[in-house]
């Protein structure tokens, strides 16, 4: 740097200290700020305001709390809902165990591992729509590598096709979200795994303690804030999980995987009920906006110095 | 050493990390080796395990059935690229500015922001796209790039923020004392040690913006010249039949580039999540 241009920034720098600290930090967050209420906040503001339509190509007419009221008095809807919870505890109980499995296998001290790990991620690395057209071909009945094995080893009589029952979609379609989403889960956890202080092992197993006993009283404990923040996180993702049903089964066969996500997408983009359509994503938001209180009561209690989602 | 294993031990590790890698790239070879099966051996039941006449044939075929294949590939990542340059641009600042500094409503900034993680496009999706078309941005890219920014952003400053952390807050202070603005010592300064964090969070971000591209891009975009790969993999899918061995074959091809810039960067990756997800 110049000698010029050092007293420049210095004189400068004396002028803009008076900027008040506030102010400057609010010229900092204000573009984000501004972004997201116009890209986020106010779809959100209309989505609101349809919710009390009745609305489709035609127009808009106010029709109150009707759409509510007829959401709450559907069976359908309370079956939706409750279904939508289930996939979300399945799928994100599946990803953290799987994740905790994957991250201590690749934390093992063995020959290989640093290639292992780059195995794990292509999931997570190529878009969502791609890896479920690989899982779509998977569950084809009869060109698909899981009938066919299931057929040699006499499991099934003939093509079993995954996705044509209720209860086998469902799952295969938790399989899929799962393999999706349990890259992200083991890399964290390897990360928060091998930040954990190896004196604290040393010291555990200069007193005689056995793997098990270390994992269970010392990692465990240890990357705890890791697996609250992520198992919430995932829940989130999870819960959202839109293109994986949508591409697998489009919500069917008869509504079995219909989460809400794919009721609202189904309802405003598939019937052109807008109004009914608004109704349903309000009723996520407020589903999750209370998921996320809780959440971030979670996050702040639990742990005040973790840094990372 | 405690890190020792016996061979059983050993055994036991690989076994289950077979099992596991199985399942994690079962999809990938299945879609490779469907790639190699004319179409008339695809569709062959029972399940065969092994042809006779595998080629390469899809892959040279894919590019006449759907000619703009090339296009998708590059819109793909022009649109991650995009979408990661913008959001990090919105980002650092704010992530800055979260990281060191008091402002009013700091912490209620910070759970708006969050609050926005609790949303994905699906569900905003009609109100969308009458902003997008207020907007005038409809059919173009800026419909599958603005939605992608706006929901990448909350994710970008939390990660970013934690880095920010962590860089000794004594070397800002020093630069106060020397006179120096506080843009001058962001831009200066803070940037500069921040670098590491940079590359992760981009690299972050522009995964999330290649993953997600096609809803986005089935709903706000009908220009055909613009789709990214993923939506012009609908494209295989044909009136008669769908050509099930070229769609994997471009799949795969598509997906390529992506794969070995993520190669050269993983390591940078896999270290910042460490230096970042961990506590102190």
């Amino acid at each position: 740097m110049t000698e010029v241009s050092h007293q420049v920034a210095i004189v400068e720098g004396a002028r803009r200290k008076t900027l008040p600290v506030g102010m400057f930090a609010w010229l900092l967050v204000a573009p984000a700020m501004i972004f997201i209420i116009i890209i986020v906040a106010w779809p959100l503001a209309e989505t609101v305001r349809l919710s009390f339509m009745e609305a489709d190509l035609g127009g808009e007419t106010y029709i109150g709390t009707q759409n509510y009221q007829d959401l709450l008095e559907s069976r359908k809807f309370q079956q939706t809902v409750t279904r939508t919870f289930y996939w979300m505890f399945i799928s994100v109980l599946l990803k953290m165990v799987l994740g905790l499995i994957g991250a201590l296998l690749l934390n093992a001290a063995v020959p290989g591992r640093a290639l292992f790990r780059v195995l794990v991620m292509p999931p997570w690395v190529i878009p969502i729509a791609i890896g479920t057209i690989g899982w779509l071909w998977l569950y084809n009945g009869y060109f698909g590598v899981l009938s066919g094995m299931a057929q040699r080893l006499g499991i099934t009589d003939g093509p079993f096709e995954f996705l044509a029952y209720k209860t086998s979609a469902f799952y295969s379609a938790v399989v899929t979200d799962v393999w999706v989403g349990v890259p992200m889960v083991t890399l964290f956890f390897l990360a928060a795994m091998q930040g954990v202080s190896r004196d604290l092992y040393e010291a555990a197993w200069v007193d005689g303690a056995g793997r098990w006993y270390r994992f269970r009283r010392i990692t465990i404990p240890q990357i705890m804030p890791v697996i609250i923040s992520m198992s919430l996180l995932s829940a989130i993702f999870t819960f959202n999980s839109f293109e994986i049903i949508w591409i697998l089964t489009e919500g069917g066969p008869r509504g079995a995987t219909t989460t809400l996500i794919v009721d609202t997408y189904k309802t405003a983009i598939g019937n052109y009920k807008f109004g009914e359509g608004s109704a349903r994503a309000v009723i996520i938001v407020i589903l999750l906006g209370a998921f996320s209180l809780v959440y971030l009561a979670f996050l702040n209690r639990v742990n005040r110095k973790f840094g990372a989602k | 050493m405690m890190d020792r294993y016996t061979k059983l031990q050993i055994a036991g590790i690989y076994l289950c990390l077979a099992v596991f890698l199985t399942f994690i790239l079962l999809p990938f070879f299945e879609m490779f080796m469907a790639s190699l099966r004319p179409l008339e051996h695809l569709f062959r039941s029972p399940y065969q395990f092994w042809s006779d006449d595998f080629s390469f044939q899809a892959y040279r075929d894919m590019w006449v059935t759907v000619p703009l294949l090339g296009r998708y590939i590059f819109n793909s990542i022009f649109i991650a690229f995009s979408v990661t340059f913008l959001t990090m641009i919105f980002v650092v600042p704010a992530a800055y500015a979260f990281a060191r500094l008091d402002f009013p409503f700091k912490n209620a900034t910070l759970g708006i922001f969050l609050g926005v993680n609790m949303f994905t496009g699906a569900v905003l999706l009609i109100p969308l796209y009458r902003v997008l078309r207020t907007l005038g941005l409809l059919n173009t890219y800026w419909a599958m790039i603005v939605p992608g920014v706006a929901f990448l952003i909350p994710t970008g400053i939390w990660l970013l923020r934690s880095y920010l952390e962590k860089i000794p807050v004594e070397l800002e202070e020093a630069a106060y004392v020397d006179g120096a603005s506080r843009m001058y010592t962001l831009r200066r300064v803070v940037l500069p040690l921040a670098v590491p964090g940079l590359i992760v969070v981009g690299t972050a971000v522009f995964i999330g913006a290649y993953a997600q591209q096609f809803l986005f891009a089935i709903t706000f975009n009908q220009t055909r010249e613009l789709q990214p790969l993923p939506a012009g993999l609908y494209e295989f899918i044909g009136y008669q039949s769908v050509t099930w061995n070229e769609m994997m074959a471009a799949a795969l091809v598509g997906v390529l580039p992506v794969m070995v810039i993520f190669l050269f960067l993983q390591k940078y990756l896999v270290a910042g999540l460490t230096a970042g997800a961990v506590k102190e």
